[in-house]
């Protein structure tokens, strides 16, 4: 009898039926959840394409130069000053858009559900399944849906993005949460704090440092999510990549994927000095 | 006057406590139950009250409960069942927003483990209390300042805590304790991290605060040195009971059991009792209101009571000086006609708190028993040779060591 050549349950049937149901009836709905997404990375993108290249190579020098030196804010330009050469600036722009837009909505649900799950138990056993869902599903087994709901194009890819990159900011900013010391919350306590300035005064500034790493492992991953986002036709580095695999020209694929470790490094060594300066 | 009052305080950890408390009452023990259902009993039963103004030490070893029950004091640990009363209001009672109020007004706390904020600098650590508690800016740091001022760390304001030592750090959390001006400052271990000789450096420095300000103080210790120094009064704890609450002289004279025997053992009585708990009013007394005063009058009276020591003394009570039947004798000899003429030389009064040990030197090397005042210089009586063996044979009985004592101990470092 369970020789297994038939299918019984018939999963997949009613995985079908139920997207096709949210399509149906919900539509609204996920435009409603479209609606800031697109506006957000629209403001962003237009932002960074109107602004002269010069200027917006300037500006990350200087931001990478306060965050950590005048080393980082160098080797900033010249990177920068390379994929403008290899002629990839607008496509930079367009993937620097879509990562800045998915880490603002990452972080805007992330520290906040973080927090929850660092002060509740119970909270952090029933998100816990469903964050290592989103780390471990592949990428591609969403998208069908996420076209579906929302169509083609940059929202899609940021969306796409949203769910893969928001695990490790929950993740860290939980742990931060975790590993400050009881007595140092027992203390705040004893001196007639409410829950919510142990929160402020003691938890968050002593989680911060946790928090960055969270937030620049959620950049880390929005990044690497770049080519997978432009298989759903999202703009950007991981344009020139995947038009590189469709056509075999090796050389495009090369300059789009280089150009992402490039901006990778940039916003790595970035965000991570922030993280460090704050623990001082 | 009763500042805290705890009435039947139980705690009991686990799930369902109230099954717990039931047990207890049917006559199971902390270990029966804890087999029987998992719950761990921390403090059981506990009563007594500390007055306004005392330091009153809370010792046990660890796991007595010492810990748990001050923490019930300001509820960071809740209750099972029972009362705490401070100035008569039931603290266990109070709502969210009252017990926030009460925790920032009546009460602060200074930790084992200092438990300052390392992201904030030593002003903003003594600040914490007030800054919870919406005092401004200026008004708050200059509390704080003289706060420091009073633990000796002006200066270090802008330090982090972690540029300072374990002492200094401890400094900073008994001023963030201060800060707030409590009427009950609990001590939680305040000073067991610290070593030896900075610990009794501390404990000096706190006596010498509650001189200049008395607060009420609730301290836990398993250092009984610690305890009996500062201590007015102590209560013992012992698998989550309080087994005995007294003077430190009351409980080594007197100890309740065998665990607080074991307890005492090996402590030197002579340093615990001090001059004012054995001192007897059981000598003439001259009290010397005019030069008149005479010294045949005063060699009659001697005599007559067949006693052989007068202590002089004034209207007030101030002690002057001691005479004797033979340096009466002799003065009148001399045609000597006031009565300090005829003081014996070389004595020393000692003070009521000075310890046996102290008092020892003079009580075994004059014949006369050693005059004790207090600090305003009243006299309040004597100490005698005898009664000072007396006391010495009775302390030492107490902490005799017994064969069975001895399990007892091997029992408790167990």
């Amino acid at each position: 009898m369970l020789n297994f050549t038939e299918k019984v349950i018939p999963l997949d049937v009613w995985v079908t039926q139920f997207v096709d149901w949210l399509v149906e009836g919900y539509r609204p709905f996920f435009q409603a959840i479209k609606w800031p997404v697109e506006v957000t990375l629209s403001a962003i993108q237009g932002g960074l394409v109107a602004i002269p290249p010069i200027v917006v190579i300037l500006l990350l020098g200087v931001v990478a130069w306060r965050a950590s030196g005048v080393k980082l804010g160098i080797l900033t330009i010249f990177t920068m000053l390379f994929i403008g050469l290899l002629g990839l600036w607008e496509d930079t722009m367009i993937t620097l858009s879509m990562v800045i837009s998915s880490v603002v909505f990452c972080a805007l649900a992330g520290i906040p559900l973080g927090i929850c799950a660092g002060r509740s138990d119970n909270f952090e056993r029933a998100l816990r399944p469903l964050l290592d869902a989103m780390q471990t599903t592949p990428a591609f087994v969403y998208l069908v849906p996420i076209v579906m709901l929302f169509s083609i194009g940059n929202v899609a890819g940021v969306l796409a993005t949203i769910v893969f990159a928001l695990p490790p900011i929950i993740r860290l900013t939980s742990l931060g949460i975790r590993q400050v010391h009881p007595e140092l919350v027992e203390a705040a306590l004893a001196f007639g704090a409410t829950s919510w300035q142990v929160l402020t005064r003691v938890q968050i500034p002593l989680a911060l440092p946790t928090i960055m790493a969270g937030l620049n492992q959620t950049i880390m991953m929005a990044l690497s999510m770049v080519v997978i986002a432009a298989l759903i036709g999202a703009g950007g580095l991981g344009a020139p990549v995947v038009l590189g695999l469709n056509t075999l020209d090796i050389g495009v694929a090369t300059i789009g994927g280089l150009s992402i470790v490039l901006v990778a490094i940039v916003l790595d060594r970035i965000t991570q000095s922030l993280g460090t300066q704050k623990k001082k | 006057m009763q500042k805290i009052e705890i009435r039947n305080l139980y705690k009991i950890f686990g799930k369902d406590p109230e099954k717990g408390l039931q047990l207890l009452k049917e006559g199971k023990n902390k270990e029966q139950i804890y087999e029987e259902t998992g719950l761990a009993v921390g403090v059981q039963d506990a009563s007594f009250s500390v007055k306004k103004g005392e330091i009153f030490v809370v010792m046990g070893l660890s796991g007595s409960g010492k810990s748990t029950l001050v923490r019930m004091l300001n509820r960071l640990i809740e209750p099972t069942a029972g009362e705490v009363l401070v100035d008569g209001e039931d603290v266990l009672k109070m709502s969210k927003q009252e017990l926030v109020k009460y925790r920032r007004s009546k009460t602060s706390m200074v930790f084992q483990s200092f438990a300052l904020m390392p992201h904030q600098t030593v002003i903003d650590n003594v600040a914490f209390g007030l800054e919870l508690d919406g005092v401004e800016k200026t008004r708050r740091y200059e509390r704080s300042l003289d706060a420091l001022k009073q633990v000796g760390l002006e200066g270090w304001e802008n330090a982090y805590p972690s540029e300072l030592s374990g002492g200094m750090q401890q400094r900073v959390g008994l001023a963030r304790g201060l800060a707030v001006d409590p009427d009950i400052l609990l001590m939680d271990e305040a000073f067991s991290a610290l070593d030896p000789l900075i610990r009794t450096e501390m404990q000096g420095e706190l006596l010498k605060l509650q001189d200049r300000h008395e607060r009420t103080i609730v301290f836990i210790s398993h250092d009984l040195d610690e305890a009996l120094r500062i201590g007015d009064r102590i209560a013992i704890m012992e698998g989550g009971r309080v087994v005995q609450v007294g003077t430190p002289e009351e409980i080594l004279q007197n100890p309740a059991d065998d665990y607080v025997r074991a307890f005492f053992r090996g402590v030197d009585p002579t340093g615990v009792i001090s001059a004012g708990d054995i001192v007897r009013d059981n000598q003439p007394t001259v009290i010397w209101h005019t030069a008149e005063t005479g010294i045949r009058m005063t060699l009659e009276m001697l005599n007559n009571r067949d006693m052989e020591f007068g202590y002089v003394i004034d209207s007030e009570r101030r002690f002057n000086g001691i005479v004797s039947t033979d340096s009466l004798r002799e003065a009148l000899e001399r045609g000597a006609r006031k009565i300090d003429q005829a003081f014996i030389k070389g004595v020393t009064k000692v003070g009521e708190t000075e310890s046996l040990q102290d008092i020892l030197p003079y009580v075994a090397s004059n014949t006369w028993p050693v005059p004790v005042v207090n600090e305003k210089n009243i006299y309040l009586g004597v100490v005698s040779k005898n009664r000072f063996l007396r006391t010495l044979h009775r302390a030492g009985n107490g902490t005799q060591q017994t064969q069975e004592e001895k399990s007892l101990e091997e029992g408790v470092s167990a």
